[in-house]
C-alpha cells in the first residue's frame, strides 16, 4: 500500500512539473483533473477501507477530478481564451523555480522531526512541494483562470497534508474545506465573467486600477 | 587480463558490426508504420559500403578542419564505446572517473563537427552547428545528472561499474529515480542521435535540420565515416539505456549477450514507433523539453538525497 | 635562489637598456626581448630548483622602511606560481620582438621586463610591504603597459578603468596588511601565524578586505569590469601575460593570505563558491556576445577564474568539514586549471594577436577563412581552443575533470543540505562546459573557416618565426599536460602541501591519481591517427573534386550571406541567458517593398559595469563635487585651513 501511494505522489509531483511548463489551459485544467483524481485515492490508500475515508475518497474525486475541472472548462469556453500568453515568470524560470522549491521541500522535510512513521513516506515533501507550486503558479502567472489553477494546487497542496491527519480530522472539516473551493471557483469563475465584461481582457493586472 | 581482452574483442565486434544494424531497425518500423514495404535491414551497410569506395567532391572554401570532422566523428564513438558495458560484457577500460571522460568526449566530436560545418562557409550548415552546439549544452547537465544518480547508487565513479552487477539491485530500492533517468537518458540519447522530436533527420528542408545539414558538404569516404561514427554513437548511447533497463544477469553468458542485442533492437523499434507517431517539435521547444528532462534528471537526484 | 636574482639582473639591465634612445626600433626589441627571454629561462630554473627543493629557499635584508624588510622566499607555493610566469613571460617576449614592430614601442620593452620582475617578487615576498611595494609596481608597470597605443580614446579609457579599480583594490590590501601587521607586531609573513588566533567578526573583515581587494585584480565576479576593456587595449603578448599571470598572482595572494587562516570558517568557502559559479556563467555568457575577439576571451578569463575560484572554495569547505578526499580533488583541480589556464588562455591571446596581426582588425566579423591563409596560427587557435573547451587530449580536461570529480565524490557521498549543492553546481559546471564550447567553436568557425569576410582577411598573411614558434610551444605544453597529468598533478602537490598538508599526502597515493587520464589521451590520439589513416586509404582510390560550397539551391552565394559572430550566439542567447545580459542592438530592420541602406549595430556592454559601477561612481563625483565649494582659490584660505589643521592633529595629539 505504502509503495502504491509512494509512487502516486510521485506522479502528482510530475504533474506539478507539467503544469509549470505548460501553456494551454485546457490541457492545464485536465491536468489538475487527473492530480486530483490521483489525490481522491489516497486517503483509501493511507488508511485503509472504512466510511470515513470512503466517503472523503468519493466527495474528493466528484469534486477535484469532476465538478471543478467541469467549471473550469465551461468558464474557458465562455470566455475564448485558450492559452496563457503573457506570464510574469517564463515558463522555463518557474520550472526551474519550482525544481528548486520541491528540491528544497524534499531536504527541509528531511529536517523535519516527524514522527518515525512519517519520516519515510512523501507525504509531506509532496505536499510542501504542491504548495510551493501553487505559491509559485499564482505569483507567475496573469490570467484569471490560471491564478484559479494555482488555488486548486494549492489546495491539493493541503489536502496532501491532510492526509497526515485523516484519522484526526472530523469529517465536517474536510468536508467543509472541499466545499469553500467549490464556492471558491464559483466566485472565480463569475468574477472572471464580470471581469472579461467589464475589461474585456482577463489579465488580473486590471484588478490594480481598483485600489483607491 | 585474458577477460579484458576478449571484452575488448566483444566490444568491436559489437561496435563495428552490429551499430549500423540499428537504423535499418528504425528504418523498417518507421516503413511499417507507413505501410510500406521499406529499405531492407541491412541498407546502412550497403551505404556505408558504397560511399567508402566512392570519390569525394570539396568544397574549395574547406581546410583540413572539414576533413577532420568525419576522423574525429568516427575515433570518438569507438574509443566512447571502450568505456561502457555492452549488457553483461564489462567495459574492457574503465578508472574512476571516466565518466567526465566519456562525456567530454562526445564535447570533442561536437566540437569538430560544428567547425567543419563552419569551414564549408554555407549559411545552413552554420545553423545546423549552432544549433547541434546550444542544444547538446542544454542536454550535458541531464547526462551529468544521470550519471551521479547511478554513481549514489552505485558507490564508484566508473561507467563500467555504475552500469555494473550493483544495478539490478537498485531497481528495488530506488525504482522511482531509477525510472525518472531511464526517461531522461532515452531523450539525450535522442538528442544526441538527431532523431525525431528534436531533429528529423529525413526532411528535405535544410532550414528544419539539426545534424543532417552539418554535414551536406560531406561525400564519399568521408561521409561514409560520419554515417558510420553515428549508427555507433547510437550503439553507445542505446546500450546504456538498454543497460538500465534490463540490469539483471541470466547467468548464462551467451543467453545474456542475445539478451542485450535483443533489447537495443527492441529500443531502436522503440525509436521507430515514437518517429513515426510524433512530428518533430518546434524550434523554440526544444530547449524548453530538454531543461525539463534536467530538471527531471535533477529531481530523481533529490529523491535520492534526502 | 641565486639563479632568481640573476634573472631579476638579466630583466632589470634589459629594462635599463632598452630605455635608452636608440637609433633603431629593432635594437630596442633586441635588447628588451632578449634579456627578457634569458631572464625567464634563469627564472625557470630557479623554478626548477624551488620545485624539487625540499626546504624553501629564504633571503633577508634589512631594509629602511618602517616595518619593512627586504625578505623573500621560495616554497612550493611561489614556485608554482613562477612557473607559468616564466614560460608565458618567455614566449611573451619572443613573441613580442615581431609583434611590436610596427607600432611605435618606446619604453614597452622597460615595462615588460619590470612587469616580470615585480610579478615574480609579489610570489616570492615574505614581508607585507614588500609585497605591497611590488603589487604596486606591477599594477603601474601593466597600466603602461595597456596603454601602449596611448593615442587612442578607448585605450586610455580602458587604461583608466584598470587604475581604479587596481587601486581600489590595493586601498583593501593596504588595510588588511596593516591590521594584520598591526596584530601581528611585525609585517613579515613569518609572524603572520599569530592571525590564527584572532577570532570574532574581525577574521571576517579581514577575510573580505581581502577577497575585495585581491579580487579587483583576479577579476571575480562583479569586479571584474576592467578586464573586458584592458585586455583589448593592450598589446596580445601583454594580455597574455596579464590574463595568464598577473590575474593569478591574485589568487596566489588570497590563497597565501588564506594559509594563515587555517580554521576557516566554513562559509568563506560557500561565498567563493558562490561568486564562482556566478563570474563563470556570467563570464561565459558575456564571452558567447563579443564580436571583439579579445574581449570574448576577457570574458573567458572572468568564467575560467570562476571556476579556479569555485574549486578552491570547494576545497575550503571540505576541508573544514573535514572530507579529505574531497578536498585533496577539489585542490589538485583548482591548482592545475590556473597552471592550465595560464598556458591555453595566453596561447589564444597570442593567436588572437597574430590573428589582428593578419588581418588588421579585432572584430570576428571583419575576419573568416583565416585558415588558409594562416594555417600554423589557425592549427595553433584550434589546439587553445581545444584545450580550454576541456577536450581531450589537451591540458584543459585534467583540471576540469579533478573539479568534477571532488563535486560528485562529495554529491554522491553526502545527503540532504550537504549533497544539494555540489550536485547543482555540476549542473551549472557542465552548463558552462557547453557554453565553452559555444564561445570557442564560434571563434574558430568565424574566424578561421569559411570564407573572408573583409577585402583585409582577404589578403591576410601568416606570423612570422617568432610569433609562430611562441604559439607552438604554448600549444605543445597543453598537450603535453594532457598526456602527462601525472606531472601536473606532481607540480601542483608541490603547492598544496603549503597549503593543507592532510590533503597533500593523498596527490601522491592511488586515489586521486589521473594516471588512466593520460592513458586515455594516448588512446585518444591512436583511434584518431587510426581513422584517419582508414580515411586516406580510402580516399587514394576515389578523386578528391574541389567545387563550390552547396548552396542549397541558391546560385549566389555571398559572404555576407554566412553565419556572423552575431548570429552564431543568437540562439543561445534568447534561448538560455538572462534578460539582464541582453546585448544593445540598433536599427537593421527593413520595412517597405524596396532594399534601402541600413545599418545594424549591435553591441554588448558590460551590465556590472553599465548598471552598477557607473551609475554609483557618477554620484560620488556628484557629491565630490559639492566638496568644491571648500577650493576657493584664495592662498590665505588655503593657509587658514593648514593651521586649523594643525591645530587640531595638535589636540589629537595631547589627547592621548
Amino acid at each position: 500500500m505504502d509503495t502504491i501511494s509512494n509512487i502516486l505522489l510521485l506522479l502528482v509531483i510530475l504533474l506539478n512539473f507539467f503544469l509549470l511548463g505548460s501553456s494551454r489551459l485546457a490541457s492545464c485544467i485536465r491536468t489538475i483533473a487527473l492530480q486530483g483524481g490521483i489525490l481522491s485515492l489516497l486517503p483509501v490508500l493511507a488508511h485503509g477501507f472504512s466510511g470515513h475515508t470512503l466517503f472523503l475518497s468519493t466527495v474528493a474525486f466528484l469534486l477535484k477530478g469532476i465538478a471543478i475541472p467541469y467549471l473550469l472548462f465551461r468558464a474557458i469556453r465562455q470566455v475564448h481564451i485558450r492559452r496563457e500568453i503573457e506570464p510574469l515568470i517564463g515558463y522555463v524560470p518557474t520550472l526551474i523555480l519550482g525544481t528548486l522549491a520541491t528540491a528544497g521541500s524534499f531536504i527541509f522535510s528531511g529536517r523535519l522531526p516527524l514522527i518515525p512513521e512519517h519520516s519515510q513516506s512523501l507525504f509531506v515533501p509532496v505536499g510542501l512541494a504542491t504548495l510551493a507550486t501553487g505559491f509559485l503558479m499564482l505569483i507567475s502567472r496573469r490570467k484569471a483562470i490560471t491564478q484559479a489553477l494555482g488555488y486548486l494546487i494549492f489546495e491539493n497542496g493541503i489536502f496532501i497534508f491532510g492526509m497526515l491527519l485523516t484519522e484526526a480530522m472530523p469529517l465536517m472539516v474536510e468536508a467543509g474545506v472541499l466545499l469553500d473551493l467549490l464556492v471558491g471557483v464559483f466566485v472565480m469563475a463569475i468574477l472572471m465573467h464580470q471581469i472579461n465584461r467589464e475589461f474585456s481582457t482577463m489579465n488580473t493586472d486590471n484588478l490594480t486600477s481598483l485600489k483607491e | 587480463m585474458r577477460i579484458t581482452i576478449l571484452q575488448l574483442f566483444l566490444h568491436l565486434l559489437l561496435l563495428f558490426g552490429f551499430s549500423p544494424l540499428l537504423s535499418g531497425v528504425i528504418g523498417k518500423t518507421k516503413a511499417l508504420f507507413t505501410g510500406r514495404v521499406g529499405p531492407p535491414f541491412l541498407q546502412l551497410y550497403f551505404d556505408i559500403w558504397k560511399l567508402f569506395g566512392k570519390g569525394m567532391v570539396i568544397s574549395r572554401t574547406t581546410t583540413w578542419i572539414f576533413r577532420a570532422g568525419p576522423v574525429v566523428g568516427l575515433a570518438v564513438p569507438l574509443l566512447a564505446g571502450l568505456l561502457i558495458p555492452f549488457g553483461p560484457v564489462g567495459a574492457p577500460i574503465s578508472f574512476s572517473g571516466d565518466l567526465i571522460f566519456f562525456v567530454y568526449l562526445f564535447a570533442l566530436s561536437r566540437f569538430f563537427t560544428a567547425c567543419a560545418a563552419l569551414d564549408t562557409g554555407s549559411s545552413f550548415e552554420g545553423m545546423g552547428a549552432v544549433r547541434e552546439v546550444t542544444f547538446s549544452c542544454l542536454a550535458e547537465p541531464t547526462v551529468f545528472f544521470v550519471f551521479i544518480v547511478l554513481a549514489r547508487l552505485s558507490g564508484s565513479f566508473s561507467l563500467d561499474a555504475m552500469f555494473g552487477q550493483t544495478l539490478a539491485a537498485s531497481w528495488h530500492t530506488a525504482a522511482p529515480s531509477l525510472l525518472l533517468i531511464l526517461v531522461c537518458l532515452f531523450i539525450v540519447t535522442l538528442v544526441e542521435n538527431c532523431r525525431i522530436p528534436f531533429d528529423d533527420p529525413t526532411t528535405h528542408l535544410e532550414l528544419t535540420m539539426i545534424h543532417e545539414v552539418m554535414v551536406l558538404d560531406h561525400s564519399g569516404p568521408d561521409f561514409g565515416m560520419i554515417l558510420y561514427g553515428a549508427a555507433m554513437k547510437l550503439f553507445v548511447f542505446g546500450a546504456l539505456v538498454v543497460r538500465l533497463f534490463l540490469p539483471g544477469t541470466t547467468g548464462n553468458m551467451a543467453l545474456d549477450i542475445l539478451l542485450f542485442i535483443g533489447g537495443i533492437l527492441f529500443m531502436a523499434v522503440v525509436v521507430g514507433v515514437i518517429e513515426s507517431v510524433m512530428a518533430r517539435l518546434r524550434l523554440l521547444r526544444i530547449p524548453q523539453l530538454l531543461v525539463g528532462a534536467s530538471l527531471l534528471s535533477f529531481f530523481s537526484l533529490i529523491l535520492l538525497l534526502r | 635562489m641565486n639563479f632568481l636574482f640573476l634573472s631579476w639582473l638579466v630583466l632589470g639591465l634589459g629594462a635599463c637598456a632598452a630605455a635608452l634612445p636608440w637609433r633603431s626600433a629593432r635594437i630596442t626589441a633586441l635588447l628588451g626581448g632578449g634579456s627578457a627571454v634569458l631572464g625567464c629561462v634563469s627564472g625557470l630554473i630557479a623554478v626548477g630548483q624551488g620545485l624539487v627543493a625540499e626546504r624553501a629557499a629564504t633571503f633577508s635584508l634589512p631594509w629602511s622602511m618602517p616595518g619593512g624588510s627586504f625578505s623573500l622566499r621560495l616554497d612550493g607555493l611561489s614556485a608554482f606560481f613562477l612557473l607559468p610566469l616564466f614560460i608565458v613571460g618567455l614566449v611573451g617576449a619572443l613573441y613580442g620582438t615581431e609583434y611590436m614592430q610596427k607600432e611605435k614601442a618606446c619604453l614597452h620593452w622597460s615595462w615588460y621586463n619590470l612587469l616580470l620582475v615585480s610579478m615574480a617578487m609579489v610570489v616570492t615576498a615574505a614581508n607585507g610591504l614588500l609585497f605591497l611595494f611590488a603589487w604596486e609596481c606591477m599594477s603601474l608597470t601593466s597600466f603602461f603597459l595597456v596603454i601602449t597605443e596611448y593615442n587612442k580614446s578607448e585605450v586610455v579609457a580602458a587604461g583608466w578603468i584598470y587604475l581604479l579599480a587596481t587601486h581600489l583594490g590595493a586601498a583593501c590590501l593596504f588595510a588588511f596588511f596593516l591590521s594584520a601587521g598591526a596584530f601581528c607586531g611585525s609585517l613579515d609573513f613569518a609572524s603572520f601565524q599569530h592571525l590564527n588566533k584572532l577570532t570574532g567578526p574581525v577574521v571576517s573583515v579581514l577575510f573580505l578586505l581581502l577577497l575585495a581587494g585581491f579580487g579587483s585584480k583576479a577579476g571575480i565576479f562583479p569586479l571584474h569590469v576592467w578586464l573586458p576593456d584592458a585586455h583589448p587595449a593592450a598589446p596580445s603578448h601583454v594580455s597574455a601575460l596579464m590574463s595568464g599571470v598577473m590575474v593569478k598572482t591574485a589568487i596566489y595572494g588570497l590563497l597565501r593570505m588564506c594559509s594563515f587562516f587555517t580554521a576557516s570558517p566554513v562559509w568563506w568557502g560557500g561565498l567563493l563558491m558562490a561568486i564562482g559559479i556566478t563570474g563563470a556563467l556570467f563570464g561565459i555568457a558575456m564571452a558567447a556576445m563579443q564580436s571583439d575577439v579579445k574581449r570574448s576571451l576577457a570574458y573567458s578569463t572572468v568564467e575560467n577564474v570562476g571556476i579556479i575560484l569555485l574549486a578552491l572554495g570547494f576545497w575550503m569547505q571540505s576541508r573544514a568539514a573535514g572530507q579529505h578526499v574531497v578536498a585533496a580533488l577539489a585542490l589538485a583541480g583548482g591548482l592545475i586549471h590556473l597552471l592550465n589556464h595560464a598556458l591555453f588562455k595566453s596561447l589564444l591571446f597570442l593567436g588572437a594577436g597574430s590573428l589582428m596581426h593578419g588581418s588588421d582588425s579585432r572584430d570576428l566579423n571583419r575576419m573568416g577563412g583565416l585558415m588558409c591563409r594562416m594555417p600554423v596560427t589557425g592549427l595553433m587557435i584550434v589546439c587553445g581552443g581545444m584545450a580550454i573547451s576541456a577536450l581531450p587530449p589537451f591540458n584543459g580536461l585534467v583540471g576540469e575533470w579533478f573539479i568534477y570529480r571532488a563535486l560528485l565524490e562529495s554529491g554522491a557521498a553526502l545527503s540532504g543540505l550537504g549533497g544539494f549543492f555540489p550536485v547543482m553546481l555540476v549542473g551549472c559546471l557542465a552548463l558552462v562546459g557547453g557554453l565553452v564550447l559555444i564561445v570557442m567553436t564560434r571563434i574558430i568557425g568565424i574566424a578561421l573557416t569559411g570564407v573572408p569576410r573583409s577585402p583585409e582577411a582577404a589578403e591576410a598573411h601568416e606570423a612570422g618565426w617568432p610569433m609562430r614558434s611562441a604559439m607552438i610551444v604554448l600549444a605543445l605544453l597543453c598537450l603535453a599536460g594532457g598526456l602527462l597529468p601525472i606531472q601536473l598533478l606532481r607540480v601542483a602537490g608541490r603547492a598544496a602541501v603549503l597549503l593543507d598538508p592532510e590533503s597533500a599526502q593523498l596527490f601522491a597515493g592511488q586515489v586521486i591519481t589521473p594516471w588512466w587520464l593520460g592513458i586515455m589521451a594516448f588512446l585518444l590520439i591512436g583511434a584518431l591517427l587510426a581513422a584517419f589513416s582508414f580515411n586516406r586509404w580510402r580516399q587514394g582510390r576515389g578523386t578528391v573534386a574541389a567545387a563550390s560550397t552547396w548552396g542549397c539551391g541558391f546560385a549566389f552565394p555571398s559572404n555576407r550571406m554566412t553565419y556572423s559572430a552575431e548570429s552564431y550566439s543568437e540562439l543561445a542567447q534568447s534561448g538560455m541567458f538572462c534578460s539582464c545580459l541582453t546585448p544593445k542592438s540598433k536599427d537593421g530592420r527593413t520595412i517597405g517593398f524596396f532594399p534601402i541602406r541600413r545599418f545594424f549595430v549591435f553591441t554588448a556592454p558590460d551590465p556590472v559595469l553599465e548598471k552598477f559601477f557607473k551609475p554609483l561612481f557618477q554620484r560620488l563625483a556628484d557629491y565630490c563635487r559639492r566638496c568644491c565649494r571648500l577650493q576657493s582659490g584664495n592662498l590665505h584660505i588655503y593657509l587658514l585651513y593648514v593651521f586649523c589643521t594643525t591645530i587640531l592633529l595638535l589636540f589629537w595629539v595631547g589627547q592621548r
